[in-house]
């Protein structure tokens, strides 16, 4: 009974105390908001890297393609068609991507997809990152008179997000506008025609009269980095916009492999807010593609294809689908990898940033015990009559150990349950808290220009906080070991005189 | 000594139990026969309560050894007030904190109620101390954070559990409110140390010396830091407690005026009994 009317009374008396109170409860906010960001972060990253690779990608080899995806994707469902939820097949290629502006041909490094737009959907989260709402409803390649998002669609009402006015234009109005401001095409009189002594009319070249104003080339959609940068006051100027052309350049199929060139209008942009597929990704229609690269078998009209992509029902097993494929596919024809395999190195390097961060910041919860191992240490030395007065009146020394223990204990459980709401209310304010100290600093916190997120993102997961809480606890109670041991083999006669 | 509360389990009862390591048995009667500490007026057969024999020890300072009790041979009567005088240093002090199990001696033995408890295991040196033993010292050694009534409940807080103390927390509180009327501190109960006086210190600490209805009351110079008055106060409550509740009392005092108010007095010089100095 001493003991809890002692701890209590020396909580209470002992205002030293609450400075290491302060120090495990910084410690347990800090960790708690770095590993809900952290978290947060990965799993958007997760998400975004997901929303794009689908759970399985089944890939060939070659370059060329595999014949009869319809009979592959039958095969695949006959080994694990329980666990699967929808697969589309899909054409690969390294390609190039050029554009004019004022004058200038702009080149860029691609990987172009040949999507099949009715089962693409069924296999990735593509759609909602697409900038017009219709083909976020349901992707096709056709360009759209107008109505692109003018506000990022993916934006929750933060108040750092600036409007793309380009976009407003964007879409037929802006095609018919560039047609009409083009070069006036270059008409021949049919006498001067005439008087060209090489004219043949039988032989002569009649263009298709392809009118820019009112046709479009077929559809691609851009990742968004392709064209964007960035204007004086921070928001997203564009190269390029929907209703421009761009020219395609990627491999034939066949030997040898020459290099073709296709004309695109571009239909809609892609933003993943994942810089690399930003930058990186054109996506065109699959039959186009496949016409355009003759990988249409001539004979059969069978079409080849280069990857399937499979989505699984959620909580299944990846990598066990994975294997169970690998095994039946002959590897020399077939890659077979989960997304995760495929993101491996990206994952691995956040995984590892967190350990390490976790670890760091651990540090400063154990020099908080260090902090209590000190002050504990000057209490006992301060109370040590006391304990020699307990001692004589018939306490143990378990029970005046106890004392200490409880104390390091109280002090550990109240600092990680102070730095527990500290911590999740700042996850929970943790855009206003940035925004408050970007205007108060007058730079930017959390620049979502730079990070392509507008809300900084959280998860709170309820055994991280509790494993933090319970590590703050234990730390308490090892650093108040050596001083509540100490206490306890004080000799009573000793600390009655102790001065 | 008559009413006694649950708690006091007679000291031969717990002593006999097997499982704790006795230094020696053979000096204690049968179990049975052996006179039971529930008892009010000496009984012959009992012999002394408290009893030293050929008692050395000594401190070590660094390699040098300072031999301070040089063979001491003492026994406290049932029922005695009994005064332990001599000059600073000869080792009073040391006597007492050997009788009262605080400490113990490098050679000798001391016996409770023919019981030898100098090598008792420190569980059982506890017990004697929670519920046999009441001690007050010359700086009363209140524990600060605590209120006058909570200082004099502190022995029962220490002898029960939680779930226990508070069962039977109202009794507790009604003894403890009890003792301080006896010394005259009833109306000082809400009150930190630092709120008293000296005497009124001291009384608190003989009220919370009394709290668990202790065999002996082992006073070290109880009124060594206080004024003649407030210290003849104190003797006059120590006298009457030995009068009316017949309360043995061991007493450490370097004062022969304080000394001679006590029915025995014994003289320690250099560490001895001084011969002929036992009144």
């Amino acid at each position: 009974m001493y003991k809890y009317l002692l701890g209590w009374r020396y909580l209470r008396t002992r205002y030293i105390a609450l400075a290491s109170i302060i120090s495990v409860m910084l410690g347990v906010a800090t960790m708690i908001v770095v590993n809900a960001v952290m978290t947060g972060f990965t799993r958007e990253m997760q998400d975004r890297i997901h929303g794009i690779l689908s759970d399985i990608v089944f890939e060939a080899r070659s370059l060329d393609g595999r014949p009869n995806a319809k009979a592959r994707m039958a095969e695949i469902n006959e080994i694990a068609g329980e666990y699967i939820v929808g697969m589309t097949p899909t054409v690969h290629l390294p390609a190039m991507l050029g554009f004019t502006v004022n004058g200038q041909y702009i080149p860029k490094q691609v990987n172009l997809i040949g999507i099949d737009e009715k089962t693409y959907a069924s296999v990735s989260n593509f759609g909602k990152y697409l900038q017009h709402p219709e083909n976020r409803e349901k992707l096709n390649f056709k360009l759209k008179e107008s109505g692109y998002d003018v506000i990022d669609s993916q934006a929750s009402g933060s108040s750092q997000v600036k409007p793309r006015l380009q976009m407003k234009n964007a879409g037929w109005k802006w095609r018919r506008h560039n047609a009409r401001n083009a070069w006036p095409k270059l008409v021949v009189p049919e006498d001067q025609l005439k008087a060209n002594p090489f004219y043949n009319p039988e032989t002569a070249e009649v263009g298709s009269d392809f009118d820019p104003a009112t046709e479009q080339h077929p559809g691609c959609v851009a990742g968004i980095g392709l064209f964007d940068y960035l204007g004086e006051d921070g928001s997203k100027l564009f190269l390029t916009l929907p209703g421009d052309d761009v020219d395609l350049t990627y491999p034939s199929s066949g030997r040898p492999v020459r290099m073709l060139s296709a004309k695109f209008t571009v239909t809609d942009f892609y933003e993943s807010k994942m810089r690399e597929y930003d930058t990186g990704f054109v996506f065109v229609p699959l039959r186009t593609l496949q016409e355009l690269r003759g990988m249409i078998d001539p004979t059969t009209g069978e079409a080849y294809f280069n990857t399937i992509r499979i989505r699984l029902k959620p909580e299944v097993d990846l990598e066990m689908v994975r294997d169970k494929l690998r095994a039946a596919f002959p590897p020399h024809l077939y890659v077979i990898n989960t997304w995760r395999d495929k993101q491996g190195a990206l994952l691995a390097a956040v995984q590892m940033e967190t350990a390490v961060l976790n670890v760091l910041l651990f540090l400063i919860i154990a020099v908080a015990g260090f902090g209590i191992l000190a002050i504990f240490f000057m209490i006992v030395v301060e109370k040590t009559r006391d304990i020699g007065v307990l001692k004589s009146l018939g306490a143990s020394s378990r029970g005046v150990m106890a004392i200490f223990l409880g104390y390091g204990l109280s002090l550990g459980l109240m600092g990680a349950g102070v730095g527990v709401i500290i911590g999740l209310l700042f996850v929970r304010y943790i855009d206003q808290l940035a925004d408050g100290l970007g205007r108060l600093t007058g730079q930017p916190v959390f620049d979502p220009s730079i990070y392509f997120f507008h809300s900084i993102p959280t998860v709170v997961e309820a055994v991280t906080v509790v494993s933090i809480v319970l590590g703050a606890i234990l730390i308490a109670i090892l650093a108040s070991i050596l001083p509540a041991r100490r206490a306890a083999r004080l000799h009573p006669v000793e600390a009655l005189r102790y001065e | 000594m008559s009413d006694l509360s649950p708690l006091d389990t007679p000291l031969s009862d717990w002593m006999n139990q097997s499982d704790l390591p006795l230094a020696s048995t053979e000096s204690r009667p049968a179990r049975g026969v052996s006179p039971r500490l529930r008892i009010d007026l000496p009984d012959p057969t009992v012999g002394p309560l408290l009893k030293a024999q050929a008692v050395y020890k000594s401190y070590r300072k660094s390699s040098l050894e300072i031999p301070v009790l040089k063979g001491i041979d003492l026994e406290v009567r049932l029922g005695e007030f009994m005064a332990i005088v001599g000059q600073s240093g000869c080792g009073k002090s040391t006597l007492l904190h050997l009788l009262g199990t605080l400490d113990a001696p490098d050679q000798g033995e001391i016996h409770f109620e023919s019981n030898r408890i100098d090598n008792l295991p420190n569980a059982g040196r506890e017990l004697l101390r929670n519920k046999y033993f009441g001690m007050i010292f010359q700086f009363y050694h209140l524990l600060p954070e605590l209120t006058t009534l909570e200082n004099v409940l502190v022995p029962m807080m220490i002898a029960e559990d939680g779930i226990g103390y508070w069962r039977r927390r109202s009794q507790h509180r009604r003894r403890a409110i009890e003792l301080l009327d006896l010394v005259g501190l009833a109306h000082r109960q809400k009150h930190k140390p630092r709120e008293l006086s000296g005497g009124e210190m001291q009384r608190t600490a003989i009220a919370r010396a009394l709290m668990a209805q202790p065999r002996v009351l082992l006073a070290d110079e109880p009124t060594g830091n206080l004024d003649k008055a407030t210290g003849e106060e104190i003797i006059a409550i120590l006298r009457r407690l030995n009068k009316e509740q017949k309360l043995t009392i061991v007493m450490v005092t370097h004062d022969a005026q304080i000394a001679a108010q006590a029915d025995r007095t014994v003289a320690l010089v250099e560490g001895r009994v001084q011969d002929g100095a036992v009144r």
